[in-house]
């Protein structure tokens, strides 16, 4: 299926997590926030998150800024 | 009773005893009252060994969108700046809109577990990055009411400050001048007319351009300063960062200690008694 992730298109497959997803991305133990359609979504619930075709993944961390 | 205004020049307030009180923010003390960004260094070393130098205990960062499939050996900004040791002030940089500012907080207090002090800054224009005040009085208003505690950005109008204050914002932090532009205290009696009704904390955020730039803020009265370009622009940042430390420090002593009266003429310092 495919999904928007930080404003891209991607592909992931059926069913997958919002866990399995950021496991693909190997974002390891670093820490970083998710959204999804504009809801947060707590790490807690990662891992029964399921997503959907066309979801709307937003992935955030902290950078430099004044 | 109306209280008489002050002369110009000196910032004594008649609400604001020149007690030696340390700087306290959200029912949090810091021994520091210089505030630093994290933006614009070289790299992350830089930004580490800078804000060592700087001696702060708050630093303000930015949250964005993580690169996906780059860098992922590149080490993280917060385990450089870790939130064990510091308090991380995450802020809004970049919102233009009450909406956007307020998701950006509720991605920050996710992303730092729960931590709810946030710097809240609504911008009007890319050219000022001036702030928008109906913007950043609406997205106070929403935030306060989900449990932030938030420390504003704003213009120096004393009105919108004692609004801000008045809403339960924890800290009002009005622009010395316009971000990044190092121009100093432009409007210094906008800054003292904010500091004698405040009862929240006052920083200066933006517009310091060097240490006098921030010695100036802290003879006003001001609680703290918050700067990040006037650091990270130097030519070495580290040794900005220590002169800004030390002209923050020197700056509240010389509020504390109260200086002398400005005189048109001159005042001789050696006695006259016993001239040859």
């Amino acid at each position: 299926m495919n999904i928007q992730l930080n404003g891209e298109p991607y592909e992931l497959d059926l069913g997958a997590t919002l866990a399995t997803l950021c496991a693909q991305l190997e974002l390891g133990q670093s820490r970083y926030a998710v959204e999804v359609n504009m809801e947060i979504v707590p790490r807690s619930e990662h891992g029964d998150f399921a997503l959907s075709e066309n979801d709307k993944v937003e992935i955030v961390q902290a950078i430099g800024g004044g | 009773m109306v209280a008489e205004p002050q002369a110009l020049g000196d910032a004594t307030s008649m609400s604001r005893q020149r007690e030696d009180r340390p700087l306290e923010i959200a029912g949090k003390v810091y021994q520091s009252r210089l505030l630093v960004g994290t933006g614009k260094y070289r790299d992350l070393d830089e930004t580490r060994e800078a804000i060592e130098a700087s001696g702060a205990e708050i630093v303000t960062v930015a949250v964005r969108r993580t690169n996906i499939g780059q860098n992922q050996d590149e080490p993280n900004l917060l385990e450089v700046i870790s939130p064990d040791k510091y308090t991380i002030l995450p802020n809004t940089a970049g919102c233009y809109t009450a909406d956007d500012a307020v998701r950006t907080c509720r991605l920050a207090r996710e992303l730092l577990d729960g931590h709810d002090l946030v710097k809240l800054e609504v911008l009007g224009d890319q050219k000022t990055l001036y702030p928008n005040v109906t913007e950043t009085l609406s997205a106070a208003e929403t935030l306060i009411k989900d449990g932030f505690k938030v420390m504003v950005y704003t213009t120096d109008d004393p009105l919108v400050a004692l609004r801000l204050e008045e809403m339960g914002c924890v800290a009002v932090m009005p622009l010395g001048a316009p971000i990044g532009s190092g121009l100093g205290i432009t409007n210094p009696y906008n800054i003292q007319l904010i500091l004698e009704q405040a009862k929240v904390p006052i920083l200066v955020d933006a517009g310091v351009g060097t240490a006098s730039d921030a010695t100036v803020a802290m003879e006003l009265g001001c609680d703290g300063v918050l700067m990040n370009t006037a650091i990270a622009a130097a030519q070495q940042p580290m040794r900005m960062a220590k002169a800004m430390r030390l002209a923050i420090e020197a700056g509240r002593e010389a509020w504390l200690a109260g200086r002398m009266p400005k005189r048109l003429y001159a005042s001789a310092s050696s006695p006259i008694e016993g001239l040859i």
